[in-house]
């Protein structure tokens, strides 16, 4: 424990002097967020240089080991550093599909020259990548995918459609499941292939929702080569990297806090409901909506109680609990509800598109009622979670 | 205080499951109504459990309790609500001995509360007179007289009311019914002049007790906490309370839940297990979710009481609302996975769904506590 106390002093002091001031303060929109690539323009320079700094500390992948740039930490280091860079309100240096999704993959199975290439431009925020995994005709059902890599010797050549493909339009490179043996069961002709975005025959197309512009997009290949030295793993052994890498997403998800956030533009709900439907007393005049955001808040009380009860339970040792297996299930529904609930309680007000007539705040919240709709959907519909539970955890028969 | 039990806490829990499966199964609770049993519980067993130390388990050395949280009678309770145990935990423990463990003045806490812990006395709180749980909404007269004071009201579902040596009884001593302000408990014996208790058999096996009051002559003495100020003591009581009923209530919901699960894996029909089937399975995980949802806010809620945190009314109010929901969902969904014989009177699986019942409308159902809850946090 010493030591991890003196680290923390080092750790304290080096931030100190390192932090820039503009980067204590927390970002007031997600168009802050530092993603890096080559395309990355920065308006403000303490933004490049925070990073900068990060990155040659090692403390942008603080866990991944100093050769492929990361810092070394063991994961108890890297929970004191997070607490000291929490204390100070620093945003994060980079967000990058490469330090959450694809690196850990490499890690455990990439090649020697594989991590020497790509790892340390994730850490430094030079490369930044998309995920091409869904496609129209494999979403819940993934390895139902089609997109072809025919073996021509000493490259691969890729073609076929991916959709869902989250900011494809700014990335670099794309980590992509490709199927190479159409003859073989499903699951067994998937490779794992990672490819330059800026390659010939790669060509993208943003997606909007009915919440208006996202990021994601769709990705089309047209005879796109890809050299054999980009295969990670085994030929047609991408299954179990890609499943791999879905439980470092779905973890990533999870630790987003799913449904507990601040509602569109501040304000709780309970005053919301003050404002816009009546009070009556000190009370919501109306008892229906007064009973629901009363569950509401319980709904969300009760699961935020119950993340806690799991990390605790983890921490003793008795985890990994079957609770967890419905974290992503009730909190995206949970998450849903609270923007039906917001909605009917803005009533009208709720109902613009954009312009006059609407506060920010009432606008935001329709564009977030819209894209919640979503949430139950990416990342494992609820219908599939359902699943999982009653597979994993009740051992319901198949 | 972690959520995760401790080692202690896991040997408690597997040693009250011992117990209580061995000496107040399922088939115990049967007994107990086809005889028409005129206690409704057993005396023996709780004077054994109370030889275990579980009937003092938060008293007080002082009166020979085991001076232990709400964190550990949580887990008894929860393993008797697993087998129906008719006990008298709510009405003794958590409703009586606390109203006299908070307010009680010297004689009342030193004659009554050892003998609570010893398994000899049982007591019963007389609140609601109405249909619904409405703690204020009281009209039962305290008046004052020469000597001291005359009750004179009805109260209705009073837990073990019939067999309670001494009843806290809720009376009005000024304002008017509805309002927090001139409520007064007082504590009041068996054999009083103008007392008369009739019991009621519940629809869980259980039972309560009219309770009228006619003219109930009792002393200063009798007070229990101030007069005119008894919400101040009755709200932290069943805040306990019904902190103590959703642990109770979570053991009766989790069992019914796991029967089910069973059920799905061993009854067949077309061939196969009926808990191959998509519909059946998603409703099982959709309850799954609400039992650990549920399980969660009463492990909160119970250490809350123990380390004294200003917080236990607003989670006395979102356990007990939540698992009362809850236990309805469970309650009922097992009945109907259960199929035809889930309706009979043989198969145990109704009898989860009526305790689930009736312990979801004792001190305040899911629609109550919301309501509280808008209340507490201020809408």
């Amino acid at each position: 424990m010493e030591n991890l106390d003196s680290f923390r002093a080092d750790v304290a002091k080096w931030l100190e002097q390192n932090c820039p001031p503009s980067m204590r303060k927390p970002m007031t929109s997600e168009d802050e967020t530092n993603w890096g690539g080559k395309r990355k323009k920065y308006a403000n320079p303490e933004e490049k240089q925070w990073l900068d700094r990060m990155a040659a500390k090692g403390w942008t992948c603080p866990t991944w080991p100093k050769q492929y740039g990361g810092g070394g930490l063991s994961n108890a280091e890297a929970r004191v550093l997070a607490d000291e860079l929490r204390k100070i309100h620093a945003r994060p240096a980079l967000i990058s599909f490469g330090i959450t999704m694809l690196g850990p993959v490499l890690l455990e199975y990439g090649t020697e020259e594989q991590k020497k290439e790509h790892l340390p431009k994730i850490t430094r925020g030079e490369i930044r990548w998309c995920q091409g995994y869904s496609e129209p005709g494999a979403g819940s059902d993934l390895a139902g995918l089609q997109t072809r890599a025919e073996d021509k010797g000493d490259h691969y050549l890729v073609n076929g459609q991916k959709i869902w493909t989250s900011y494809a339009n700014y990335a670099d490179w794309i980590f992509c499941l490709v199927r190479t043996d159409t003859n073989a069961p499903k699951h067994d002709g998937i490779s794992f292939l990672l490819f330059d975005m800026e390659s010939p025959g790669v060509s993208v197309s943003p997606i909007k929702l009915i919440s208006g512009s996202s990021p994601f997009c769709q990705t089309f290949f047209q005879d796109v080569k890809v050299p054999k030295k980009n295969l990670v793993g085994v030929k047609n052994g991408g299954w179990t990297i890609a499943k791999k890498l879905l439980q470092h997403e779905r973890e990533m998800i999870g630790g987003m806090g799913f449904g507990l956030g601040a509602s569109g533009g501040g304000g709780s709900i309970d005053q919301m409901a003050k404002e816009y439907v009546g009070e009556d007393n000190g009370r919501i005049s109306d008892s229906v909506i007064r009973d629901q955001v009363a569950q509401h808040q319980m709904d969300q009380r009760c699961f935020m109680t119950t993340v806690r009860r799991s990390m605790e339970e983890a921490k003793a040792g008795q985890g990994p609990g079957a609770a967890s297996s419905m974290f992503k299930l009730y909190g995206t529904e949970m998450n849903k509800r609270r923007y039906e609930l917001l909605v009917k309680i803005l009533g009208s007000q709720a109902l613009g598109w954009e312009g006059a007539g609407f506060k920010p705040r009432e606008l935001a919240a329709t564009r977030e009622w819209l894209r919640s709709k979503g949430n139950s959907i990416e990342g494992g519909t609820s219908e599939v979670q359902l699943n999982i539970i009653a597979k994993r955890v009740l051992g319901l028969p198949d | 205080m972690s959520l995760a039990l401790t080692e202690e806490q896991e040997l408690l829990r597997n040693t009250a499951r011992e117990f209580v499966t061995e000496h107040s199964p399922v088939k115990e609770l049967r007994r107990l109504r086809d005889s028409n049993d005129p206690v409704g519980f057993s005396r023996d067993l709780w004077k054994q459990m109370a030889e275990l130390g579980w009937a003092g388990i938060t008293l007080p050395e002082e009166f020979g309790g085991a001076d232990l949280g709400y964190a550990e009678l949580g887990i008894v309770l929860e393993e008797c609500g697993r087998t129906l145990a008719a006990t008298p935990f709510v009405s003794t423990v958590l409703l009586g001995a606390n109203a006299l463990l908070l307010a009680g003045n010297g004689t009342q806490q030193k004659d009554v509360l050892a003998a609570v812990a010893k398994g000899e006395v049982i007591l019963a709180l007389a609140l609601q007179e109405g249909a619904h749980h409405a703690p204020y909404a009281v009209a039962t007269k305290a008046e004052a007289t020469k000597d001291g004071l005359k009750l004179t009201g009805k109260k209705t579902f009073v837990q073990d009311g019939h067999v309670a040596d001494q009843l806290v009884v809720v009376a009005r001593s000024a304002g008017k019914p509805g309002e927090r302000d001139g409520l007064s408990l007082f504590l009041v014996p068996k054999n009083a002049r103008g007392l008369k208790v009739t019991r009621t058999v519940m629809v869980d096996g259980r039972n309560s007790a009219l309770v009228e009051l006619d003219g109930v002559e009792v002393d200063k003495s009798a007070l229990v906490g101030h007069a005119g100020r008894g919400a101040d003591v009755l709200d932290p009581v069943l805040d306990r309370a019904a902190i103590g009923i959703a642990a109770e209530t979570l053991g009766t919901t989790a069992e019914a839940f796991e029967r089910t699960i069973a059920y799905l894996k061993t009854r067949k029909q077309f061939g196969v297990a009926i808990g191959t089937f998509q519909a059946l399975k998603h409703r099982a995980a959709e309850m799954f979710t609400q039992v650990e949802l549920s399980r969660s806010i009463v492990l909160d809620a119970l250490r809350a009481i123990d380390e004294k945190r200003p917080d236990v009314p607003v989670l006395a109010s979102i356990a007990k609302a939540r698992v009362s929901d809850t236990a309805f969902l469970v309650g009922n969904e097992a009945v109907q996975m259960f199929g035809g014989i889930g309706v009979t009177d043989e198969e145990e699986i109704g009898l989860f769904l009526k305790r689930a019942r009736v312990a979801e409308l004792t001190l305040g159902d899911g629609a109550y506590h919301r309501a509280r809850f808008a209340t507490l946090s201020g809408f």
